[in-house]
């Protein structure tokens, strides 16, 4: 069986973790995109500050946001590999030395006793077991301005398909100018409560703005995408063109009493990357 | 691109319009979340280590490295509202942050003729250039949340709400 270390896997995360100091190149098309047609004052200039700020952080090592998030994870395990190690505190190791080592902000604390514990650990960690010889990680460094947006909808077969495009357009009114717009706007649909939410923040891993897969959800997210930006929320809730840069949608099959509909939202700041570490003999 | 220099006067105040794009100069506090529920107590029970009088409050919870602060961009100004009023009747004369704000933040800056200036969210490094220098004022232990003393130039925001409760969200 082949092997993958503790320390590689530390080291990778490590690595992962500097994705907050730039946006993903999707993210930076789509702003461009958005800025080129915007016609709202306000909000070109949130959009000009937006992008001379990615350049700025990129060319100076910086955080892009002072929000370098919780670090969420969504790891594919491949069966044929044997971890050497406890996985999850590798992770966690990983996020401890990257966050300290890039000055990267420690965000997360005990809810209860709002204690910070200081170096932005625990993460999120979600892991799949798949076929293979390899692990595949990918980083979302989530921030909450965003994620406190976030809506679940138990709907019921009867709402139909209007019924989930009326609760994805109520996520995004009530979220307004909160959660950073332009967003992207993460929905999974069916499952169960837990389930629908994993695959609407699993869907932010998509490049921005790239096509869905499935063609009937490619049409649904053209539809929404237009619906969303008709609301004239804009750029920092400015007003304008530019509510959200895209909508990506997943589904799962659900129960017959059941229709789950989960937004979750990512604010501009798209921060994300991934790596795959081949296990070795 | 109007200029103002912190500590101002509510008369300075009463020039700047909704939708008036401002660069910021001089000492500016911070605070969030953790640092207002502390600051609304310190003020009930009249144990507050620094004086909110004429001052304007940052919403931000900086990132550091080696000493330096290398992002501070604003945070959702909406948490904050449960204790802006109290602030405003306080002596506080303005608020950075990001996003829209409460009916009863609205009449509380009428009120007591404050504004709400929007500073750009996820902009957190363009804003970290903005700061000349900084030290701790209260609640250290709070650490990226304490509240710290900013000396910021050419520190970019936009009037949001404005003393007649004019606002480009609405």
């Amino acid at each position: 069986m082949s092997k993958i270390y503790f320390d590689e896997l530390v080291n990778a995360v490590e690595n992962l973790v500097h994705a907050c100091s730039s946006l993903t190149p999707a993210c930076k098309s789509a702003l461009c995109r958005a800025k080129a047609g915007e016609t709202n004052a306000n909000a070109r200039f949130a959009l000009d500050t937006i992008l001379s700020n990615a350049e700025l952080a990129e060319r100076e090592d910086l955080p892009v946001c002072q929000d370098t998030g919780m670090a969420v994870f969504f790891v594919e395990y491949g069966n044929g590999v044997q971890f050497v190690g406890d996985f999850e505190e590798a992770i966690n190791e990983g996020v401890r030395r990257g966050y300290t080592k890039f000055g990267y902000r420690a965000s997360v604390l005990d809810p209860v006793t709002r204690l910070n514990t200081k170096d932005n650990t625990p993460a999120v960690v979600h892991t799949k077991i798949v076929n293979g010889d390899a692990i595949k990680i990918s980083l979302m460094a989530k921030g909450f301005g965003s994620e406190n947006m976030s809506r679940l909808y138990m709907l019921t077969p009867s709402a139909g398909m209007d019924g989930v495009k009326s609760a994805i357009l109520d996520a995004v009114k009530r979220a307004g100018s909160n959660p950073c717009p332009p967003i992207v706007v993460g929905v999974g649909i069916g499952g169960t409560a837990e389930k629908a939410m994993q695959v609407a923040k699993e869907g932010l891993l998509r490049d921005v703005g790239n096509q869905n897969p499935d063609d009937t959800l490619a049409q649904l997210e053209k539809e929404l995408l237009e619906d969303i930006n008709a609301l004239g929320i804009g750029a920092q809730g400015f007003g304008g063109a530019n509510t959200a840069l895209a909508v990506h949608i997943g589904k799962y099959p659900t129960h017959i009493s059941a229709l789950p509909v989960a937004v979750n939202v990512q604010c501009h700041a798209v921060r994300t990357a991934s790596v795959t570490l081949e296990g070795r003999e | 691109m109007k200029t103002i220099s912190a500590p101002f006067s509510k008369e300075e105040l009463k020039s700047l319009k909704a939708g008036d794009f401002v660069n910021l100069s001089g000492r500016i506090l911070t605070g969030r979340d953790a640092a207002h529920k502390r600051i609304v107590q310190g003020l009930k029970d009249d144990t507050l280590p620094f004086s909110i009088e004429n001052q304007i409050i940052f919403y931000v919870g900086p990132c550091f490295k080696d000493g330096k602060i290398t992002a501070c961009g604003p945070t959702t100004a909406m948490r904050m509202d449960a204790y802006a009023p109290t602030l405003f009747d306080s002596g506080l004369l303005a608020v950075v942050g990001k996003g829209d704000r409460g009916d009863a933040v609205y009449e509380s800056i009428k009120k007591n003729g404050c504004v709400y200036f929007a500073a750009i969210g996820g902009a957190g490094a363009t804003y970290g250039k903005a700061v000349k220098s900084y030290s701790v004022v209260a609640y250290e232990d709070l650490g990226t949340e304490a509240v710290y003393e900013f000396y910021v130039e050419d520190f970019p925001v936009i009037v949001a709400i404005d003393a007649d409760g004019n606002s480009i969200y609405r």
